[in-house]
């Protein structure tokens, strides 16, 4: 294989070359990278089409770090985010080829390995892949990547022919030179020379209507091999000698291992038992063996001061705590005083897990005072040093073979399936596959933060005058990073919640940290406008009633500063026939949100039978994400993402009892399924604005609209999540 | 230690009869592509057919299948339902994260053998018991009608 | 006009006299059978009492095993997930309150380790506590006042070499009058026979090592004969089935329709040791529990005993129906079709078919075969509603067996609407519980 330039004999950092030698076996797929040259600020365009977005000031783009051509003109794009079903190996692959001028067939998107320097997200200079940021962050760089390769490329012919750039174009995976004859050079024959070239300082993107691939529904790169078996996710690794374990980790938050009564165990053969402070694992042949030996351990826990926590004292401590003022997120004008009829109401959502399809596992091999490990992980680099913390090595010395994600919905944003089999690994003789059984992932999760909302808004003359809310619930930021908010103020918590896509002239959000005894929490797909969306749109929707108006007009009313919004929000009022008549107990809602940098207006139509039973029988978005990649790959998220959110509304709540979470599988952490999915349209509106993210807002639309349509349905008003059906059915009106 | 007949080909599995065959597949014949859900039968990810008839492999006992033919993922474009589902599902991008689509395909492949028009109430009956946390159901439904009417 | 008022008074009197001789004079749990009974020392043939033979010079602590498996001191001992025999266990009784079950662990504070002999057997067969104060008769000691001593201390001597369990008694929460220990006095004299088994020389050996192990140890009619209004079990209709905590205990008479009348004796003795029987389906709740901690430790020959004692029990018409012996069709369209209940089937294809299969013979095990199931043929589909609502933890041949509880995360609408479809698709008849009767089910059972 030939590689885009420069082939550097050795690698001018040490820490790097270490690095890259460690993570040798194939990964980096020759790669070689030169990375003082990621200090030079190169590869820059100096002009953007609009509504690109700019890179920000100081982050310097290495395309060598990103792209190599063999010598057949294959490109192998190592790719700095995880595909973990949204379809960023297909966007992010669109983005570097369509700029490169190549057929997407032609790219094979691998994983980067975890270096940060050179594949951190623009944004923030780490690797990670949430947020519905993958194509925000990378959108222009990608697109500089491909552009200056293209133009190396470009170089190298001119080179070769001793004719002027200028006059070459390219098409497919070739350079062309129309002034003498149409002859050609493949990309594989140029990449060679090419690669001895300097990066260009300056690139030009193709406009916009040059754009073969960017903004045309593409089929994903992923998913034929998902189709067939031979897609390969973390679980999945087998290797010699490989033995498997499954683990039991202590039920209660900081608990610790009291006893095990090992006399059952003992009469199985074939199998090791590793017991550490807080964790007992059964390591054996296959997954069977070992969850039949832990089957037979009688553990006892020390459940220490947390063993006592149930579900009511958390919910009394929030609703203590969200008594008490905030930091401040927001401010506009004077909330207090704000002129007429005040409505004062409380939101209230449930802690959730993630329940990702993969169960957690991860793969480890301590060995020659390094350690080698195969998973599917949202941050890499984290996931790496984590590895090497626990065993106090440089992270040089952790070999880390990425796969893809069964779902990663927030859950692999932690690292815990990665220290928790590095410390069962230590105790291992060669290679162990940790897979947790379901029912470990769904009690040893991190789970969405149980919120209050205490909110009060004033309506006078048709009009909101006075908007305030205070979000309370623990922080997700101080969970992971172990130290405390600046000033009290979770910036994190407060998307979807300070925007004021409404315009209200009076307007204060603030947020107040109610840290959950007995239960860790972490971010969840949606993240913080899944509270504050909610909360906000349920709120509107009751200012509407309240004013005898009706919701579409109501929000329509109030959305001038917000144009976008206002245009999705006729659309889709338009699209699913909001006014029409329907049978009675059937109602729509609707939701208008910007989040993740998207607009997206959703209505949701369904039905409450007298028995409490809600059907939801059509939902209808409409998203406007400025600049789409992949379109189909935007509707699919959209769709899913609506029953992502749907299923939390429905069923979602994790509870605790003696410090131990309740529900342990899909039996009682229930999911939604296809006799119950609703038929889902959703449309998009295409312009040149700057992208937005794709993974998360139909998420956090879902649950709002819903609401919504059983209030307008039934007359009932919903102010806690999940929906209670029971309670729907004892209830004929008021709020619950 | 029972002999299994995967994908044409004979296994002596070296396990306890009780031992399910999501396990055999997965940790000692190599067949990765059946998955690992939810291990009670609940969530349909480890759908395997066992003389073309869909059943879930995690709690079905080796010991207990003797001579009947099982079909995975790996093999089962070989069969002309399988192949015809397979295409389907990339026809319309059915797949996000795929986790559980091995096991979506297996599902609707023994429907479509049985049922070959299938309206939406055999849909909803052959498949409710596959879970797919990306929430794909809508595109799964048109894939399985698409597949229906493929010649 | 008086002597009118007189005559009705009269009338009264005379029915109240009547109804509490109705109340009082029960049968003894034996009495059904033929010919007299002798005094335990004065039966000739096998003795009927201890530990099968296979036992008979096993030490006391092995005997006192067995003795406490058969008797299932563990069923009402252990609270669940909590340790062994250390009590706890709560039994709700609607309209009176809740009683705990104390500690049996060797633990000298909080258990029974200063019991001495005689009033451990004072406890056991009279239900009178160390303190002289009286136990209430949830504690079964009207059947193991059958017991003999000797029995009875083999079973203390097996407690009393287990692990102490440090474990304090909850304290119980009755309402007066039902807080009075002492009127128990009365319910004994009225209703605890206070005199150990005799046996009947005119029935098999057989039959009376299979009496004594069904009265006076296995205490079956504690759950299976429905009781009068003083709570005492009423033996006129012995093991014709009742509803204990939310549960039906069926009809174990030789009944051909609602009772085992129509088992083959291999299908009895199958079900008896090990709570399972192919083409009659599984035990699940409070018979699970039976099963797995009590009946599957006895022997062959004492289950064959206990099988030939129920073979003569009176058969009772319990007015269930005929079980339906054949499979589902295996299409969903055909047999109890979809439209005949549109959630409930809509809730078997997401969370049901995939083990009971739409036959209801179950393609992944035996155990999951709802085709012959009594429960499933019970039109009140109670016993289905609350494995539904609770699942099911069983142990058979040492391997654990298990339905998931979905109680938690189906509404009662649902939970009805699945039980009444699978009555109906796979029984002699469609249930029509409601929501609330799933609520009266999870609140009588929790």
């Amino acid at each position: 294989m030939t590689m885009l330039a420069p082939i550097a004999p050795s690698l001018s950092r040490r820490g790097f070359l270490t690095a890259g030698a460690a993570l040798g076996g194939g990964l980096l797929m020759g790669f070689r990278i030169d990375v003082a040259q990621a200090a030079v600020p190169s590869a820059l365009p100096s002009a953007l089409p609009p509504g690109v977005p700019p890179v920000p000031n100081g982050y310097s783009i290495n395309p060598n770090a990103f792209v190599a051509i063999a010598p057949d003109g294959k490109v192998t794009f190592q790719i700095p985010q995880e595909e973990m079903g949204q379809g960023v190996y297909t966007s992010l692959s669109q983005l570097i080829a369509d700029d490169l001028d190549v057929a997407l067939d032609r790219v094979t998107p691998v994983p980067a390995p975890p270096v940060e320097a050179l594949y951190g997200s623009p944004g923030s200079g780490r690797m990670g892949t949430g947020g519905s940021r993958s194509v925000r962050s990378f959108y222009t760089v990608l697109r500089v990547v491909g552009a200056s390769a293209r133009a190396m490329l470009v170089q190298a012919a001119a080179d070769r022919w001793q004719v002027d750039p200028k006059t070459l174009r390219t098409d497919n995976g070739e350079v062309i030179d129309d002034a003498n004859g149409g002859r050609r050079l493949s990309y594989g024959e140029l990449a060679q020379a090419a690669s001895a070239l300097p990066v260009p300082t300056d690139v030009v993107l193709k406009a916009d209507k040059d754009l073969k691939l960017i903004g045309k529904p593409v089929h994903r790169l992923d998913t034929p091999a998902k189709v067939n078996g031979t897609a390969q996710y973390g679980i999945d690794v087998r290797l010699p000698g490989l033995r498997i374990a499954t683990l039991a980790a202590s039920p209660v938050v900081g608990g610790k291992v009291a006893h095990v009564d090992d006399g059952e165990f003992k009469k199985l053969p074939g199998l090791q038992l590793v017991v550490l402070d807080d964790i007992v694992a059964v390591v054996g042949p296959h997954f069977w063996a070992a969850k039949t030996g832990l089957d037979a351990l009688d553990i006892t826990w020390d459940g220490g001061p947390d063993g006592k926590i149930d579900s009511p004292q958390l919910w009394q401590a929030l609703r203590e705590t969200s008594a008490k003022p905030g930091a401040l997120g927001t401010n506009k004008g004077d909330t207090t005083k704000a002129e007429g009829d005040r409505l004062d109401v409380a939101y209230e959502l449930p802690f959730l897990s993630h329940a990702p399809m993969e169960p957690q596992n991860f793969t480890v091999h301590v060995k020659d005072g390094g350690c080698e490990m195969w998973g599917g992980s949202q941050v890499q680099a984290a996931a790496w040093n984590a590895a090497a913390k626990v065993l106090g090595i440089k992270p040089e010395k952790v070999v880390f073979h990425n796969y893809m994600l069964g779902g990663g919905f927030g859950r692999r944003l932690d690292v815990d399936m990665v220290t928790k089999a590095v410390r069962i690994a230590q105790k291992v003789d060669g290679p162990v596959k940790v897979v947790w059984t379901r029912e470990e992932d769904i009690t040893q999760d991190v789970y969405r933060p149980a919120y209050r909302n205490v909110m009060s808004a004033t309506l006078k003359d048709g009009k909101v005058t006075g908007w305030s809310h205070r979000i309370a619930a623990g922080s997700v930021a101080v969970r992971m990073s172990g130290k405390p908010l600046d000033g009290g103020l979770d910036r994190g918590a407060l998307e979807g919640a300070t925007e004021n896509n409404y315009g209200v002239p009076n307007f204060h959000v603030e947020f107040i940290e109610a840290k959950p005894r007995a239960i860790n929490v972490g971010y969840w797909r949606g993240v913080a406008p899944n509270n504050n969306v909610f909360a906000s749109e349920s709120l509107m929707d009751e200012l509407a009633l309240k004013a005898g108006q009706d919701p579409v007009a109501f929000r329509l009313a109030h959305l001038s500063s917000t144009p976008r919004l206002k245009a999705a929000v006729e659309r889709v009022a338009k699209e699913a026939n909001w006014g029409s008549p329907l049978p009675s107990r059937v109602g729509r809602g609707i939701c208008a949100q910007f989040a993740f940098g998207t607009f997206i207006a959703t209505i949701a139509e369904a039905e409450v039978d007298t028995s409490g039973h809600v059907r939801v029988r059509r939902m209808t978005s409409v998203i406007d994400a400025g600049r789409v990649v992949n379109p189909d790959g935007m509707l699919a998220q959209v769709q899913g993402g609506l029953i992502f959110g749907l299923t939390a509304a429905l069923y979602g709540e994790i509870t605790i009892k003696d410090g131990r979470v309740e529900q342990r599988n899909f039996n009682d952490y229930r999911m939604m399924r296809i006799n119950e999915a609703p038929s889902i349209d959703v449309y998009m509106i295409e312009n040149t604005e700057a992208p937005g993210g794709i993974g998360e807002p139909g998420v956090t639309a879902a649950a709002p609209s819903l609401v919504n349509a059983i209030a307008a349905a039934t007359g009932v008003r919903l102010r806690r999540l999940p929906i209670d059906r029971d309670k729907l059915a004892e209830r004929k009106t008021a709020s619950l | 230690m029972p002999t299994l007949r995967i994908n044409g080909q004979s296994h002596l599995i070296d396990a306890p009869d009780d031992m399910p065959l999501l396990w055999a597949l997965r940790d000692m014949v190599g067949l990765t592509g059946t998955k690992f859900g939810c291990g009670i039968a609940q969530c349909g990810a480890c759908t395997v057919h066992l003389d073309g008839k869909a059943v879930r492999s995690c709690l079905l006992p080796i010991g207990s299948i003797g001579n009947q033919a099982i079909t995975t993922i790996e093999a089962i474009g070989d069969t002309a339902t399988g192949a015809k589902v397979q295409k389907a599902w990339l026809d319309i991008e059915v797949v996000q994260c795929g986790y559980c689509q091995s096991g979506q395909i297996m599902a609707a492949t023994a429907l479509l053998n049985a049922t070959p028009k299938p309206d939406d109430n055999d849909i909803d009956a052959a498949m409710a018991g596959n879970i797919c946390r990306c929430g794909t159901y809508v595109r799964i439904r048109q894939a399985i009608k698409n597949a229906a009417v493929s010649a | 006009m008086k002597r009118l008022l007189l005559a009705v008074l009269a009338v009264i009197v005379i029915a109240g006299a009547g109804l509490g001789v109705w109340l009082v004079a029960i049968p003894g749990p034996t009495a059904f059978a033929k010919g007299a009974t002798v005094a335990l020392a004065d039966y000739r043939a096998a003795n009927p009492t201890g530990v099968p033979t296979e036992l008979a010079s096993a030490d006391l602590v092995a005997r006192g095993e067995y003795l406490t498996h058969a008797a299932d001191c563990f069923a009402c001992h252990t609270a669940k997930g909590g340790k062994a025999y250390a009590g706890g266990l709560a039994f709700n009784l609607p309209g009176m309150g809740t009683l705990y079950s104390t500690n049996i662990t060797p633990d000298r504070a909080t258990g029974i380790g200063n019991y001495t002999d005689q009033q451990f057997i004072d406890a056991v067969r009279r239900g009178v506590r160390a303190d002289g104060q009286h136990l209430y008769p949830a504690m079964s000691y009207a059947a193991y006042t059958y017991m003999t001593d000797t029995d009875a201390l083999a079973i203390k001597a097996y407690l009393f070499s287990l692990p102490p369990v440090a474990a304090p008694a909850v304290d119980n929460k009755m309402a007066f009058p039902f807080n009075q220990r002492w009127l128990m006095a009365f319910w004994n004299a009225a209703y605890n026979a206070n005199a150990v088994y005799r046996p009947n020389p005119s029935q098999s050996p057989e039959w009376n090592r299979g009496a004594y192990l069904a009265e006076a140890l296995g205490h079956c009619g504690e759950c299976h004969t429905p009781r009068n209004p003083a709570f005492a079990l009423d033996n006129r209709d012995k093991f014709a089935g009742t509803i204990t905590a939310g549960w039906r205990a069926y009809n174990i008479t030789p009944d051909p329709t609602s009772g085992l009348g129509a088992w083959s004796d291999t299908d009895l003795a199958t079900y008896l040791s090990t709570g399972h029987a192919e083409g009659h389906g599984g035990a699940a709740g409070p018979m699970g529990e039976a099963s797995d901690n009590s009946l599957s430790y006895l022997t062959q020959p004492d289950i064959h005993a206990l099988m030939v004692y129920l073979r003569s029990i009176p058969a009772t018409s319990g007015g269930l129906p005929q079980v339906t012996l054949a499979p589902a069709p295996a299409s969903y369209r055909q047999g109890v079709t979809p439209d005949a209940n549109p959630r409930g089937a809509a809730i078997f294809a997401s969370a049901c078919a995939s083990c009971h299969s739409w036959t209801g013979v179950s393609s992944l095990s035996k155990y999951a075969t709802l085709t012959g199931d009594r429960a499933i043929n019970d039109p009140s589909a109670m016993n289905v509603a609350q494995a539904v609502i609770h699942g099911v933890q069983r142990k058979i041949d040492g391997k654990a067996v298990f339905m998931p509880s979905f109680g938690a995360a189906y509404s009662n609408d649902e939970i009805a609407a699945v039980a009444n479809y699978v009555t109906a698709r796979f029984g002699a008849e469609g249930a029509a519980l409601k929501a609330s009767d799933v609520a009266k089910l999870k609140d009588q059972s929790e």
